[in-house]
């Protein structure tokens, strides 16, 4: 229970204006820095989705968990641990166009990592790469030699392997309220 | 739900209509740029919502507080943006952790003005968010009636709390078709778990298998409205009962399993005996550190049943081997039928030894005193005296509030306002005026400290405009006594600004043409006492204590509930 590991916290929301705020008030108070953390429009219509990546306990999470389900916008809230999802991160690379075709190296940094050439144009060209985190950070390492433009790189995002049950509790209250 | 027919009408009197089909009929305020629409509406409608008029937003928040405590009412506080708004988070953030059902209004700058540091324009959401239950911005008329109902379904269902909602000027002046219904459901938002009879089984099992147990409660079952459902589970079990100090009032002082309080200056047995039990029933209560002292050392050896509303209470701080998750009044309802009925006698004749202890080393003194000096104990006696345990007490935060919730008497539920988990001094003055507007055919009596009566005295013009027959009790002892002690106890006597030069408080109160004495002699003490009682109007009682007495027992920060110390 005392070990710290990471884990991936899903969270199903209102999508209101706010809620970002107190979402993250709740790892604030606790001092616990988020080591990733998106957001998106979920499978259900007019509901979100927060992905957060954090490493602690199992204690601590389950407290956390608990803590961000009982915010009112929040309609449930889950913690999985990374064997228990799969998920993604994606990475964008800029880099010189002259080095595209001066350095042979880098065209089979580009062809062995399997990344994408999205966009080139005289002064430079953007590669994607979709992954986990050492794929896109070996990429990163590989094209630092030749002067990387610009990188960036999203926060998680995951599904589970397990179904959530959403639609299942929304639909539990309409038909509660319908009776 | 019948639907009222649409009128044409204002955002600003559509928040007034909303608030009479809430069944408001008082609030608490202070006036401003940004919410001058709502009160133009306020102006018009005053025979139907009275608007009380406190001197400073924060006493608005504790008026508001302390009117849902006694009444079990949604309180209702409002004012202006900027300073208005951030006046109103120290009693948010105190009704937050002590579960009350509050609902602030604040005018905020027109919307089109939103992030442009317009004049009293303050991020009062930003601010407010995590202290409150749920809060949100209005910059349209016509989510006016939806919110509104929201945030008075939200501030009083479940566990309770404060809702701030936000209202931009324009969208008060907006003109919009207002029609009213009443909220029944949030969809993300759970307020009761469904009981599950297989954690009520498990719990009885438990509870019936106790060779020593003991009910620790708290303000859940008065929040609840289940005193009746834990008084019946209380006398069908037989198990003595002990109390957090936002329980207290819940069961009558004098009831043979009422055993006492529990925590920091709790009483002896009680704490002593919480190391001893074998199955710890806690109900409505969340284990807070000022209740458990060092956690590592808490309650090992017991089993710990624990009725909770709130999902994220259970094993928060102290591992629940039996959780039941519910509203305590339906989990007693299926609990009592389930719980065989024990004598208990030498389990109980424990607490009996304890107390006996401690009424030789700590109670005799503070309350039967032979030495020249008054203490606040025997003031708490005198009024118990004189109302006969039938007053709601106000307290605020320090010595004075330990003395009074361990010595109080009370024989009815909903009497007992104090700031608990913030410890806010400054609540008790204004907050004496809700409660006194919540039950108005009750003595209403606010002991204070002399510390705490000076953060918020400015609220005695409250009480002298609206005529509120609160009582007042400032013990005196020119100090902020609890701060004091500490550093005596643990800071070698080094009384870092704890000393007090105070103001002669009885001309002060004169000044707002209250009827006050000041008692500085043991022979004077009484009979101020029961004039006071008898008074029909607002009245203040100083009463000069012991300069350096200490409230005792006590367990030091950080230590164990055995720790606990007499002297």
């Amino acid at each position: 229970m005392s070990e710290i590991s990471r884990y991936t916290i899903s969270i199903y929301s209102e999508n209101n204006v706010g809620l970002l705020n107190r979402v993250s008030a709740i790892f604030l108070k606790r001092h616990i820095n988020l080591l990733s953390f998106s957001t998106s429009q979920s499978e259900i219509p007019n509901v979100f989705r927060f992905v957060i990546v954090v490493k602690v306990t199992e204690e601590k999470i389950k407290k956390l968990v608990q803590q961000i389900e009982k915010q009112v916008d929040v309609i449930k809230a889950y913690y999985h641990t990374d064997e228990e999802t799969i998920f993604q991160e994606s990475a964008l690379y800029k880099v010189k166009s002259s080095y595209l075709f001066e350095e042979r190296q880098i065209q089979n940094i580009i062809k062995d990592s399997h990344a994408n050439i999205v966009t080139v144009s005289p002064e430079f060209f953007v590669i994607e790469k979709t992954g986990f985190r050492h794929e896109t950070e070996k990429l990163r390492e590989d094209l630092a030699p030749y002067g990387l433009l610009q990188f960036v790189r999203s926060g998680r995002i995951s599904v589970t392997k397990a179904p959530m049950g959403i639609s299942e509790i929304l639909n539990n209250f309409n038909n509660q309220n319908n009776d | 739900m019948e639907k009222q027919s649409p009128l044409h009408i204002s955002g600003a009197e559509a928040v007034i209509r909303c608030l009479l089909a809430e069944g408001v009929d008082l609030i608490y305020g202070y006036p401003g740029g940004a919410i001058m629409p709502i009160y133009d509406e306020l102006y018009k409608f005053s025979d139907q919502l009275h608007h009380v008029l406190t001197r400073h937003e924060q006493g608005a928040t504790h008026a508001a507080q302390g009117f849902a405590r006694t009444s079990g009412k949604v309180g209702v506080a409002m004012a202006t943006s900027g300073p208005g708004a951030t006046n109103l988070v120290t009693g948010i953030a105190d009704a937050q952790i002590d579960s009350t059902p509050m609902v602030c209004i604040t005018g905020q700058v027109a919307s089109h003005l939103l992030g442009s540091d317009a004049f009293q324009e303050t991020d009062i959401i930003g601010i407010s968010t995590p202290v409150t239950k749920w809060n949100y911005q209005i910059t349209k008329a016509s989510e006016i009636p939806e919110i509104m109902a929201k945030a008075f379904y939200i501030a009083r269902s479940g566990r309770p709390g404060p809702v701030l909602i936000d209202i931009t000027k324009d969208a008060q002046f907006e003109l919009f078709d207002f029609s009213y219904e009443k909220c029944k459901g949030v969809r993300s938002y759970q307020p009761v778990p469904v009981l599950e009879h297989s954690q009520v089984e498990a719990a009885a099992e438990a509870i019936n298998a106790a060779k020593k147990p003991m009910i620790i409660w708290g303000q859940g079952v008065i929040l609840g409205e289940a005193e009746e459902e834990f008084k019946t589970f209380v006398e069908q079990s037989g198990i003595p009962a002990v109390w957090t100090i936002l329980g207290l009032s819940a069961l009558p002082t004098k009831h043979p399993l009422n055993m006492g309080m529990v925590g920091m200056h709790g009483n002896y047995g009680p704490n002593l005996l919480t190391n001893e039990c074998d199955v710890l029933i806690a109900i409505g209560m969340r284990f807070d550190d000022r209740v458990t002292g060092n956690l590592a050392t808490y309650a090992k050896q017991a089993k710990v049943v624990h009725l909770e509303i709130d999902p994220a209470e259970i094993s928060k701080n102290v591992h629940a081997d039996y959780p039941v998750l519910g509203d305590c009044k339906a989990s007693l309802t299926a609990l009592t039928p389930l719980v065989e009925h024990k004598e208990l006698t030498d389990w109980k004749a424990q607490f009996a030894i304890h107390m006996k202890t401690e009424f030789e080393q700590v109670i005799k003194a503070d309350t039967q005193p032979t030495k020249e000096g008054l203490t606040m104990g025997e003031t708490i006696a005198s009024i118990n005296k004189h109302t006969g345990g039938d007053a709601v007490i106000v307290t605020d935060v320090g010595q004075h509030q330990m003395i009074t919730c361990r010595y109080a008497e009370f024989i009815r539920s909903k009497s007992n306002v104090t700031s608990g988990g913030l410890g806010t001094m400054g609540f008790a003055l204004p907050a004496a005026i809700g409660a006194k507007m919540g039950a108005q055919d009750r003595h209403v009596v606010a002991v204070i400290g002399d510390g705490g009566y000076q953060m918020t005295i400015q609220e005695l013009g409250t009480i002298f405009q609206t005529g509120t027959a609160v009582k007042i009790v400032v013990l005196n002892n020119d100090y902020l006594g609890m701060v004091r002690q500490w550093q005596q106890l643990f800071f070698d006597k080094r009384y870092a600004s704890t000393e007090m030069t105070n103001p002669d408080f009885v001309t002060i109160a004169k000044g707002y043409h209250i009827d006050a004495k000041r008692v500085t002699k043991r022979q004077e003490l009484d009979q101020a006492v029961k004039e006071m009682i008898a008074s029909d109007q607002p009245y203040f009682l100083e009463v000069c204590v012991e300069k350096e007495d200490n409230v005792f027992p006590m367990i030091p920060t950080g230590a164990s509930v055995s720790d606990i110390r007499l002297q």
